[in-house]
């Protein structure tokens, strides 16, 4: 294998990493807290919310907003790293 | 002034806005008419995405769904937005890479076959064909109440602008178009929600006032009440659903994959310069998003609890004006079952007296709420640019669909670049044509009619697209099969259990207590088995094809889109 091969090969792993720990953290605001477990989590109440409803109508989105942000904040940083950033 | 001179004031200058732009940037090229040179700006291009998206079903029907649904119309604000986690992540940055114009492009290089090509152009024309006939339906619902004509003169109105603007500009002509139409949009929602948050609890954040106390001086929460109110009459706790936890979960995951899928989305991705930007701006859509799909929830709470304060057991005749002007539309309807001249809205099919759709409850809510007349007229400029924005982006994948993908790449590979941007002229017009007609005669109302297009979505592209990015050895005859066996499934199932085709069926009859909505997501499921199984007995695919994926994964270089 080559320098540069090896180079992108690595670059592909650190990549799918990401991906998978930020789309776990995606499935557990939206399907965990928003549908399977809101019933449990409806007996926590903030404010007039009851916790479940929350997550499944406000709280998974705002959490959307920030994976995204996230994930460009890893990647330019990891782009930066193999010198693949323009 | 009165509401119907603001309507025309407002819906005029809004007009001449969009066509203002399109013919200041009209497209010379293919290049400006697919991707609209790709040049586009990180966040024009999320601006553009955000109206693209928000549709008349996120725009009219969707607070109106959620105020009937409570907790179950929770699949909508997750499965449109959490959508764009999967696109940034999995599809928008690689695709953006690849840079060709259209999702069949991607599709027919990828898998190395003008069979797939084939297949991903039908699958494209089904789903935008789907999605586009609500949007005309919106259109029409829009112009009947505002501007009193009847919706079948709404739509062909509504037909007329877009076709001018979409043949016209092309990708470049909407893209622009479409930053104004999301800043119109986003203000229209906004103005209304944030003086209907004041007015029930004090808070003139919607998303916290949903959360916060009444302001009648009882302490009660919000919330709190409307469950009360809601149980009063026999429905279910607004907070608590009515359908199965699996109907939920199989719902929002096809909404979600569904949204990823969408050709019309998709495409934005290849009109921004670098992998980079893509990524960026699909972060920027989606917050843009965001500010609307937090909204609407809270805008749901505070119409129904409006609405059961207004109507509930109140003598029929001393109905505010807005009543009556909604049964004059058919959309809201008063039968008086026990003749006692009050208004009983209850659960009990046999004694509830009035029918309501679930499109006024946005388009009303200023009414209903008392607010000032250029309020309710803004909302009629924002429902039409929130249609409008998003008929537009599917004519384009449509258009570009038969002319890029058809013509110039299986029928007539060396026609010019000028005769090819007539073709997707020509084509846009057939389908404006097409989509008006479903906008006539339309299949189902227009939230029921879009849900759909995402399971075709998500049965189709999503698994071919994914596993052409990250499954290096998935082959043509994989992903083929995998797109058509996903595709007919859901469509069988749909017409099956939504038109009674194929004998037809009751909820009892449904697979596993899946609805038609969320059986996209088994269909994709049958689509990534179907494909995997298949590549098991078929040749890898060539080395050029290998190499082509390696270098879609590396961000750098990603050069301009190109068609050839």
């Amino acid at each position: 294998m080559s320098e540069k091969q090896k180079k992108a090969t690595a670059y592909w792993k650190e990549n799918v990493r990401y991906l998978f720990i930020l789309l776990v953290i995606w499935f557990v605001v939206s399907f965990g807290a928003g549908i399977l477990f809101k019933d449990a989590l409806d007996a926590i109440k903030i404010g007039g919310f009851k916790l479940g409803f929350w997550f499944a109508q406000q709280g998974s989105i705002y959490v959307f907003v920030i994976l995204i942000f996230v994930y460009v904040r890893l990647m330019n940083k990891l782009d930066k790293k193999y010198g693949y950033n323009e | 002034m009165s509401v119907q001179t603001w309507t025309y004031i407002l819906v005029g200058i809004t007009f001449a806005l969009y066509i203002g732009i399109a013919i200041y940037s009209r497209a010379g090229s293919t290049k400006d008419f697919y991707v609209a040179g790709g040049g586009v700006s990180p966040l024009a291009n999320g601006m553009a995405t955000a109206a693209d998206w928000m549709s008349a079903a996120s725009f009219i029907s969707m607070a109106g769904i959620i105020s009937f649904a409570g907790y179950d119309g929770s699949v909508y604000l997750m499965g449109w937005t959490g959508g764009y986690v999967l696109l940034a992540l999995l599809l928008a940055p690689y695709l953006r890479k690849f840079g060709k114009f259209t999702v069949p492009d991607f599709i027919g290089d990828r898998y190395y076959s003008k069979t797939a090509r084939i297949v991903a152009v039908i699958c494209a024309l089904i789903v935008s064909f789907t999605y586009v006939a609500g949007q005309m339906r919106g259109v029409g619902v829009v112009f009947s109440r505002f501007l009193q004509v009847d919706i079948d003169t709404g739509v062909i109105i509504g037909m007329i602008i877009v076709l001018f603007y979409a043949v016209l500009g092309g990708m470049k002509g909407i893209t622009y178009t479409q930053v104004a139409q999301y800043c119109v949009l986003i203000f229209a929602f906004m103005v209304p929600a944030i003086f209907i948050s004041i007015q029930m609890t004090g808070n003139p954040i919607p998303q916290l006032g949903m959360g916060s106390t009444l302001n009648d001086g009882s302490g009660t929460f919000l919330l709190d009440k409307l469950d009360g109110l809601s149980t009063e009459l026999g429905f279910n706790e607004y907070t608590d659903g009515s359908k199965s936890i699996t109907d939920v979960f199989a719902i929002t995951l096809a909404l979600m994959v569904g949204t990823a899928g969408l050709p019309h989305v998709i495409v934005r991705f290849f009109t921004v310069k670098k992998v980079k930007d893509a990524r960026k701006s699909a972060g920027l859509a989606l917050l843009l998003i965001a500010i609307l799909y937090t909204t609407a929830p809270a805008v749901s709470v505070f119409a129904k609890t409006n609405l059961i304060n207004t109507v509930s057991n109140e003598e029929y005749a001393n109905m505010p004006v807005w009543f009556k002007n909604w049964e004059e539309t058919g959309l809201l309807a008063f039968d008086d079952k026990n003749e006692d001249g009050k208004i009983q809205y209850v659960a009990d099919k046999n004694k509830n007296e009035l029918t309501i759709d679930n499109d006024i409850m946005v388009l009303a809510n200023p009414e209903i709420a008392d607010l000032p007349a250029w309020v309710i007229a803004l909302v009629a400029a924002g429902g039409l640019a929130a249609a409008l924005s998003t008929a537009a982006g599917l004519l384009l994948v449509i258009s570009a669909s038969v002319s890029h993908d058809l013509v110039k790449k299986v029928f007539k590979p060396n026609i010019s670049d000028k005769s090819e941007l007539w073709v997707a002229r020509g084509a846009a017009t057939v389908a404006v044509v097409i989509a008006g007609y479903f906008g006539i005669n339309p299949p189902g109302f227009v939230a029921a009619v879009v849900a759909l297009a995402f399971g075709l979505a998500a049965a189709s592209f999503f698994p071919a697209i994914v596993l052409g990015i990250f499954y290096k050895k998935m082959n043509k005859e994989g992903a083929i099969s995998g797109m058509v066996v996903g595709i007919i499934l859901m469509l069988f199932y749909m017409t099956k259990f939504k038109f009674g085709w194929f004998g037809g069926g009751t909820e009892a009859d449904w697979w596993f207590g899946i609805s038609p909505e969320g059986f996209g997501s088994i269909a994709m499921i049958a689509n990534f088995i179907v494909a995997i199984i298949v590549l098991q007995f078929t040749p890898e695919p060539p080395e050029d094809v290998q190499e082509i994926v390696e270098n879609i994964r590396i961000p750098s270089g990603a050069g301009e889109a190109t068609g050839h």
